[in-house]
């Protein structure tokens, strides 16, 4: 059982923050870092792995310091985004070698390789992986020693959707077994999926954290601006801005754009009210749906 | 030192095609004894002065650079050091690994091949190849030690090692006697000549100076990087 503690970080890169004033505590079971690109995910990830020094703040883990303190790592397994394994080892020469660094003999690397499913392909050198093999490999090497803290940034990048979801049972099997699990991810779908927690950066800034519910719901009720083109679109927007799921409608050349208040209500009565007037939809399309908007907005709400 | 650590990185740099980039220039240094041994030209002036020029002003520095820089600066720049930095090893035990590993490569590449090539030109005679043999085995881990130190500190320690040693040692060493003293390649030359009784070579710098210069210098480096690693800050991608 361990605990990271993330009190009132900042991290700037000459006039450039990173991430910028964070406080979480991360405790056993999978927690999964959400926000764009460039949030400010894997900057919280190297603090986390001791691979950056926090500009203001500190990172510990089970209360002692992580930056400058090799210690750690008997407790941290870290599964790095860059691909940066060395290609002319094979899958278990790796693994091995990792085991080897933590004073472990073959058991441990042969363990770790039956764990992601790899002992098929151990034996052929890492540069002639598919990108998921290679963070499956990754993944060995980081739990050779049984960490109790395991670190991955942007697991899942890459891998094909076999692999993602083998590695997501992993990953999840791996909270469940009382181990302290990060990862980091800009999909959604991907973090409420294995994460029990989840914290959200957005520029740098930790816009919100909660459940995957708790998120999810966050993100479903807001505003949202929907673009709406029909037979006839005067008739249609009387009748929508006499409910009450919509908050405003306009005309523009492209249709009508229909900003909701109840996003529920509104998905629900939209077909509703067109099949009472009689008006044919020909398209209805969020336009505001991309995660930038989602993210912008949560942001602006914490 | 660590075991993990040296077989990971002899494999780095003597696997498949690597080891052709340290390979070339000691071979060609035999080539040239070979060459001078069969046209006739195999007397003493001729045999310090391809020491001087060739193995120990031209080969030694590229070596210790593509040694010196390459057990560490491509796994900095690509980013698989984080497979042995994320290990409870400590860091300075890293650097100081790294740097045992690019010595004996030294050894290896540019102090073996600098004795047989003196050997092939005059054998054993006026102490030539023995003495700069162990000029080369000093200079090779001082330029070990500093290009180590280099590749941590920079990226772009290969550009400031080429002019360190082309514009430093070479252009400026050759006009300016005071920065002789601060040369590793003068350095070797003056165990060199201490261990010869040839008439054709003439150190400048006093073995009371060399000796102890390369012993900070190799000390001073090693440690350095060591602590240098331990601070190495991962800049994510975004």
């Amino acid at each position: 059982m361990s605990v990271i503690e993330i009190r009132q970080v900042s991290r700037w890169y000459g006039n450039v923050v990173a991430v910028n004033d964070v406080t979480m505590t991360i405790g056993p079971g999978v927690t999964g870092l959400l926000g764009p690109n460039g949030a400010g995910k894997s900057t919280l990830l190297h603090l986390m792995a001791g691979f950056l020094q926090p500009s203001g703040g500190t990172a510990t883990l089970d209360a002692k310091p992580i930056w400058k303190n090799h210690d750690v790592y008997r407790t941290i397994g870290l599964v790095p985004e860059k691909e940066g394994v060395y290609g002319f080892l094979t899958g278990w020469q790796f693994v091995q070698s990792a085991a080897r660094l933590h004073g472990l003999g073959d058991d441990a690397a042969e363990r770790a390789i039956a764990q992601v499913d790899m002992a098929a392909a151990q034996d052929r050198r890492i540069e002639t992986y598919s990108k998921g093999m290679r963070q499956r490999i990754k993944v060995a090497g980081a739990l050779v020693h049984e960490p109790s803290v395991l670190l991955l940034d942007e697991p899942f990048n890459g891998m094909d959707p076999r692999q993602r979801l083998h590695l997501m049972d992993l990953v999840r099997q791996l909270g469940a077994s009382g181990r302290t699990v990060v990862f980091s991810s800009h999909i959604l779908e991907e973090v409420e999926r294995v994460a029990q927690q989840i914290e959200v950066m957005v520029a740098g800034r930790h816009a919100a954290s909660g459940d995957y519910r708790e998120i999810r719901r966050r993100m479903t009720d807001r505003p949202h601006l929907f673009r709406v083109r029909s037979s006839d679109d005067r008739r249609l927007a009387a009748a929508l801005i006499a409910d009450t799921a919509s908050g405003g409608v306009s005309f523009t050349p492209q249709g009508l754009e229909v900003r909701t208040v109840d996003f529920r209500r509104f998905t629900h009565q939209l077909p509703r009210l067109a099949r009472d007037l009689g008006v044919r939809l020909w398209q209805v399309s969020p336009t505001d749906e991309d995660l930038e908007s989602v993210f912008s907005y949560l942001s602006g709400r914490s | 030192m660590n075991t993990v650590v040296a077989s990971i990185t002899y494999r780095a740099m003597l696997g498949r095609k690597r080891i052709w980039l340290l390979a070339l220039l000691p071979i060609a240094l035999i080539a040239f004894a070979l060459l001078f041994r069969f046209i006739g030209g195999g007397d003493e002036s001729v045999a310090v002065e391809l020491m001087k020029v060739f193995a120990i002003g031209t080969m030694l520095p590229l070596l210790g650079l593509i040694a010196g820089t390459g057990v560490i600066a491509p796994e900095i720049e690509d980013g698989t050091i984080i497979h042995l930095m994320s290990k409870p090893i400590s860091r300075p035990v890293i650097a100081f690994t790294k740097f045992v590993v690019a010595a004996s490569l030294m050894v290896a590449f540019s102090v073996i091949p600098t004795y047989v090539a003196a050997y092939i030109l005059i054998g054993t005679e006026s102490g030539i190849a023995s003495g700069f043999a162990l000029g080369a085995l000093f200079a090779g881990i001082a330029y070990a030690a500093v290009f180590l130190l280099l590749g941590v500190v920079s990226r772009h320690a290969v550009t400031i090692g080429v002019i360190y040693a082309l514009v430093w040692e070479g252009l400026i060493g050759g006009y300016v006697p005071g920065a002789r003293r601060f040369s590793i390649q003068q350095w070797a030359q003056s165990i060199a000549d201490q261990m010869t009784t040839t008439a054709f070579l003439k150190s400048e710098v006093a073995l009371s100076f060399a000796v102890p210069a390369m012993v900070i210098v190799v000390v001073g480096s090693v440690l350095w990087a060591g602590q240098r690693l331990r601070v190495l800050s991962l800049t994510g991608d975004e």
